[in-house]
């Protein structure tokens, strides 16, 4: 995961957005329309998967509801809630990240990618994507959006890694199966395909 | 037999959904005006509900709906409840239910509701409740008395609650490694003499064990959403098969089961958790139709491990008799089994566990399920089995020891085959072939050089070797295959078996394509929501989808052969037997040109009706199945059948598995190095599916050797372990960096495809190979998992364990 992701970072995000979250309960303040006293932008224009758009999001929404629930975004899923599993893992530019762990408010510049936004113009599967079909990767596929974009970030900034180096770059995403030989297995054929 | 499509890799249409976030599960369904339910849950560990006041609640705006038990069908304990008011039994059990137009408003109606409670006295640990004068989980007692048999793991366990106590001495000699004596049981069984066995026996062992209860820690909670329409319930939910939920849903909701609309396309982890309904279902289902509107009730990571199931745990005590060759002349053992508020038990599996791998020749089991109040217990992937297969590799390791056997041999001289008799019925199988599998295993690992060789130590690293055994009851008959060819030259392959990801819903569909003879191209699988005419399944557990279902499809598919063949006399003369198919075509076996293709023998039996199309069906298939059919009828050629063919007995799924781990005695965490996992499953149905189901049994095994655990606080009951990393299950990290796996790949005479099922016998070889790898390489066997990093920091510091001798769920 992103080092720069840090908890600290998290807070203080949450302090900025004049809105308490406590670990299980952001997903439920994200709904909330509180805080009328506050002075806080509501319209904020996200780009997602290479599209501008105009969300109305509350200041305690974290990333996951706001793609999830605004945007209709539903490839990444919320097993935790709470930066344990990876099921949400998105990317901001390159970088993996978890996006039950961020504020909407606070990415309002960044480019967001989904599992939505890995197909190739014409509409061919990513590396990544045809790699892990191939290597039959997935089991109940509940993980597989989170470890797709952990998989594509790591491609992205290393495109030929090592099978520690693939292991590594996947110690974020929980897999309750146990796939993890056959995402690893999934990563390498990826490589293969990329090069 | 050289098959067209088993054996060999293919790409399952779900796979490409699940890799693009196209895939939808529960939560992804968001229908118009869909309104969410919350649950209120109890701060108690035992007690009852003596006032609710919900009318704060219900002025507040945005909130539509309370429900409590008083709305529901009635439950009696020992029954899990859908919500709890004259036997609260664990914290975080559902009390009441809110209705509203969003989750934060639900949330917040909830603390409005006022709940006057009287407390009771709990208990967490068994043996504590077990000891007289402890305290009973329930007012009137503490053990379960079982009225029904666990054929069907995942049925719901039925009986009443009853008193059984022992003197305070008799629970020492248990917690000690001794038998006690004069003291009551709730049940068990026994076969073989067992006294001119053990009077038989060189080496005699006896001793206590004890194994966590574990969360199933599904990725995807056991949320639901559901909404009516014309008097039917369209009902969304995570499940581990569409069609053998129907039945219990609709009791559940009171309702007919034809107007049940299950629907579940994808399935974030079962793992038995989820096989059949969860009672919260009752909710949405209830409020939907209260309300009518569209209704989802999530389940949030944290309240899994309050209301989701868990595996019970086992306190026991073990005897084992061995004879000077070898063989195993008796086992006697005792499973007091912490079956939480339900009584949920494994211990007659778990029995059954020795019976198959190590075939004693007598065999005694004594147990009683003793209800705490913790999490509620349910199925786990191989419930029983796999904890026992962990306790026991150790102890079965220090009988061969004792006779200086080298512990592979061990148990190829013990291992089951065709002809061996299993369970306390000393019952026939339908084929095994271990000691094929133990030599597969052998070699792949060099398990005798390596055996051979002293031990690597590297400063406070010490290395050892593991070998176990994993077993499951693998295969069930009786259920009802279904296929369609459209006047299009498709084929519809009907399939009511869950998608847990083992793939194994289309890998029996190729069952179907290989009797028709037909290319894959040309299949489509139906699935995933029964009004798209679903036969009747199993649920998708108990390793049993590949047995069963190989055969349904089969049946199914033979049934349409032949109707193609009778449509093809009718149209060209002679008789049916006279015709054969191929390439998608059926025709007169002396005259290939006089026949036609799978698309106009279609078109042919939709003209002449009847059975051909589905009209008319055979009588002795399950009325789901029935209600499919009569939805396809005229719509193409329909093969439909139920599975009549023969089974001997129980179709065993068979594990070995040999690890090599590294313990480090200064932090007391163990690594696994290298793994091999060789399954005897019969054919090989799906090589890629296969491979998947080994290794991420063994990524579970690994879980339970060194992780995985309810724990509660014993002052107040309440769970400490609530969260994935805390019951933690294993990460990538955890896991060797490249898992082997193989099979024996001989064909069960019992399956017309060969195979059996093995998805859990491989994490119960797994969790004892590494408890026997850790036991080698410290020269001591804690006859406990997990196998925490503390233990072993005492153990090396020969300091005194933490927990009581036996003591369960606790640190």
């Amino acid at each position: 995961m992103n080092s720069k992701l840090s908890r600290r970072r998290f807070i203080k995000g949450v302090i900025y957005s004049s809105a308490a979250a406590a670990s299980g309960a952001s997903y439920y303040l994200a709904t909330a329309q509180t805080n009328s006293n506050a002075i806080v932008e509501r319209l904020l224009s996200l780009t997602v998967n290479g599209r501008t758009r105009l969300v109305d999001v509350a200041p305690s929404e974290t990333l996951a509801f706001t793609l999830r629930n605004k945007l209709g975004l539903t490839g990444l899923k919320v097993a935790c809630n709470r930066g344990e599993c990876g099921a949400c893992t998105i990317l901001l530019e390159d970088v993996a990240n978890y996006s039950c762990s961020i504020l909407t408010h606070t990415v309002k510049r960044r480019s967001i990618t989904t599992v939505e936004g890995l197909k190739t113009a014409d509409g061919r599967l990513s590396a990544v994507q045809q790699g892990f079909i191939e290597e039959l990767a997935p089991q109940c596929g509940f993980c597989t959006p989170g470890q797709v974009m952990a998989a594509t970030a790591l491609l992205r900034t290393n495109p030929n890694p090592t099978r520690t180096e693939a292991r590594e770059a996947l110690a974020g995403n929980l897999c309750r199966c146990g796939a993890y030989d056959h995402y690893l297995n999934g990563v390498m054929r990826a490589a293969e395909l990329l090069s | 037999m050289t098959f067209m499509h088993i054996g060999k890799d293919f790409t399952p249409p779900d796979v490409e959904g699940k890799v693009t976030g196209d895939a939808k599960y529960v939560e992804d369904f968001a229908p118009e005006g869909m309104v969410t339910a919350r649950l209120l849950t109890s701060p108690l560990a035992s007690g009852r509900v003596v006032s609710i006041d919900a009318s704060e609640a219900l002025r507040m705006d945005g909130v539509l709906g309370v429900l409590t038990a008083d709305d529901l069908p009635p439950s009696s304990a020992p029954d899990d409840p859908v919500l709890a008011s004259d036997d609260i039994t664990y914290i975080g059990q559902p009390i009441a239910a809110i209705a509203a137009i969003s989750d934060s408003i639900a949330e917040s109606a909830i603390d409005k509701i006022r709940i006057d409670y009287e407390r009771r006295g709990f208990v967490t640990d068994p043996l504590e409740s077990l000891v007289e004068g402890g305290p009973d989980a329930y007012p009137n007692g503490n053990v379960l008395v079982q009225t029904n048999s666990l054929e069907d793991e995942n049925a719901t366990i039925r009986g009443g609650i009853s008193k059984i106590k022992w003197p305070p001495s008799e629970i020492e000699k248990l917690r000690n490694g001794e038998e006690p004596e004069n003291v009551e049981f709730a049940d068990g069984w026994e076969y073989g003499d067992l006294s001119a066995s053990f009077a038989e026996s060189e080496v005699i062992i006896q001793e206590s064990f004890v194994t966590a209860g574990t969360p199933h820690h599904c990725l995807e909670p056991r949320s639901s959403m559901a909404y009516w329409q014309n008097g039917k319930c369209f009902f969304y939910a995570s499940t581990q098969s569409q069609s053998a939920v129907v039945e219990p849903l609709a009791d559940l909701l009171g309702i007919e089961p034809e107007n049940v609309c299950m629907i579940s396309e994808n399935t974030g982890g079962g793992f038995g958790s989820k096989g059949r309904v969860y009672p919260t279902m009752a909710i949405t289902g209830r409020f939907a139709q209260l309300l009518n509107r569209p209704v989802q009730l999530r389940i949030t990571r944290e309240e899994e491990y309050y209301l989701g199931v868990g595996r019970p745990g086992m306190q026991g005590w073990v005897k084992t008799g061995v004879r000077a060759d070898g063989t195993v002349a008796a086992v006697d053992v005792i499973i007091i089994s912490d079956g939480g508020p339900t009584g949920r038990n494994s211990a007659s599996s778990s029995a059954q566990h020795i019976s198959v791998v190590y075939t004693p020749t007598a065999m005694r089991l004594r147990n009683i399920p003793v209800f705490t109040n913790t999490a509620p217990r349910g199925a786990q992937r191989g419930p029983g089995q796999n904890e026992m297969s962990a306790a026991i590799a150790p102890i079965m390791d220090k009988a061969a020891r004792q006779l200086g056997m080298d512990r592979a041999h061990f148990r190829r001289v013990n291992a089951p085959h065709s002809e061996s008799p299993v369970y306390e019925s000393q019952g026939p199988i339908t084929s095994a072939f271990m000691a094929e599998a133990i030599d597969i295993a052998s070699n792949m690992f060099g398990w005798t050089e390596r055996e051979a060789a002293p031990r690597q130590r590297n400063g406070s690293k010490v290395r050892g070797l593991g070998i176990g055994l994993g077993y499951h009851s693998a295969g069930g008959s009786g259920y009802d295959g279904l296929v369609r060819i459209t006047p299009d030259g498709r084929i519809h392959l009907h399939s009511g078996v869950g998608n847990l990801g083992t793939y194994s819903y289309a890998g029996t569909a190729r069952a179907a394509a290989e009797v028709l003879k037909c290319r894959w191209e040309s299949c489509e699988i139906v699935r995933g929501s029964t009004d798209q005419h679903l036969p009747h399944a199993s649920t998708q557990g108990g390793s049993n989808t590949i047995f069963t279902h190989t055969r349904t499809n089969w049946v199914a598919a033979e049934d349409a052969v032949s109707k193609l063949k009778q449509i093809a006399a009718i149209e060209f003369g002679g008789d049916a037997d006279e015709y054969e198919i191929n390439n998608e075509r059926v025709f007169k076996t002396t005259a290939p040109n006089q026949g036609f293709s799978y698309a106009e023998a279609a078109a042919k039996a939709i003209e002449l009706g009847g059975a051909f199309s589905g009209q008319e069906y055979p009588s002795d298939i399950h009325p789901i199945t029935q209600r499919a059919v009569q939805g396809l009828a005229g719509t193409g050629l329909v093969g439909v059948a139920k599975d009549n063919l023969p089974k001997r007995g129980i179709a065993p799924g068979l594990m070995i598995s040999m690890a090599e781990v590294e313990v480090d005695l200064e932090t007391g965490k163990h690594e696994v190095i290298d793994y091999v996992g060789i399954a005897d499953c019969g054919t090989i149905i799906h090589p890629q599916g296969l491979a998947q189901q080994i290794n991420g049994g063994a990524v579970w095994g690994f879980g339970m050797a060194s992780s995985e655990r309810h724990v509660y606080d014993p002052q107040n009951a309440l769970p400490a372990n609530t969260g994935l990393y805390q019951a933690k299950l294993p990460t990538i990290m955890d896991v060797p960096i490249e898992m082997k796996s193989g099979a024996v790949d001989i064909a069960d005479p019992y399956n017309p495809a060969g195979g059996r099922g093995v998805g859990e016998p491989s994490q119960g070889s797994a969790v004892a190979a590494v408890t026997s790898a850790i036991a080698d390489a410290l020269g001591h066997s804690f006859n406990r998992v997990p196998v925490t990093p503390d233990m072993i920091v005492n153990f090396a510091n020969k300091k005194d364990q933490e927990s009581a001798l036996l003591a369960i769920n606790t640190f």
